[in-house]
């Protein structure tokens, strides 16, 4: 197996979609058979790496914080993130800058950083294929 | 001749453009390409044997993701007989060979 470079565009926000846990899916495949993954995330999906999410309880059901153990999106990309550095893979994770500014989610995982369009642009030209999760029409 | 992978998320009940994307997939496949229509999250719903509106699947290869049957309770002998259940594999491989490969 060649290692390759593949990339993946999410846009969708945290919780609005099931598309964004296959994608994440798709992401942990791709580092599980050793390929380098590229994420750009605008729109809405630039916050799923936004630091500041938080658990809650869930006193419908009776359950406190630790017991509820919310899932949060955070915690995901940084598990893909450490997946990938362990691995000796390159996970380059671009939340694009315009779309966090409009949205405040200026704080976001360690190990993603601020990009634009043009970064996609280059990437579409370096890798193999390039997926894009679009929003459910 | 192209090797294209086809992914559908959605039912025929989420939008009126899938059978449009079901009939997309058999075109190409009679066209000549190697296609493979990829089923996921409410798309495996059409992998029922109960279900209407899949293509013609003499030419084509119809994958279902285990993860979403399971998530939907359906069970592998429920399915069409010629689709199978799937790992997520078969697309990051496509990804990894050039395929084209579109999400719906």
């Amino acid at each position: 197996m060649t290692t390759q470079t593949l990339t993946f565009v999410m846009m969708d926000a945290p919780y609005e979609s099931a598309r964004t846990a296959t994608t994440l899916r798709l992401i942990d495949c791709a580092l599980d058979k050793g390929h380098n993954v590229n994420v750009f995330a605008y729109e809405g999906a630039v916050a799923l790496a936004f630091t500041r999410q938080d658990k809650h309880a869930n006193k419908v059901h009776g359950r406190e914080v630790a017991e509820e153990d919310h899932p949060l999106p955070k915690e995901w990309i940084a598990g893909l993130i450490a997946k990938a550095k362990s691995k000796g893979l390159k996970l380059d994770w671009i939340n694009c800058g315009l779309c966090v500014d409009e949205r405040g989610v200026q704080e976001a995982v360690e190990g993603t950083r601020r990009g634009s369009p043009a970064d996609l642009w280059a990437w579409t030209g370096q890798s193999a294929c390039t997926l894009v999760s679009g929003t459910k029409a | 001749m192209s090797d294209i992978m086809l992914i559908e998320s959605r039912s025929m009940l989420d939008s009126p453009h899938v059978r449009e994307n079901f009939q997309l997939a058999g075109d190409l496949a009679r066209a000549g390409n190697r296609v493979t229509l990829f089923l996921i999250e409410n798309g495996v719903l059409a992998a029922r044997q109960s279900a209407a509106g899949l293509p013609s699947l003499a030419n084509l290869t119809v994958l279902a993701d285990a993860f979403s049957l399971r998530e939907r309770a359906i069970r592998p002998d429920e399915l069409n007989s010629t689709i199978k259940p799937s790992s997520l594999d078969p697309i990051v491989d496509a990804m990894a060979a050039g395929h084209k490969v579109t999400w719906f």
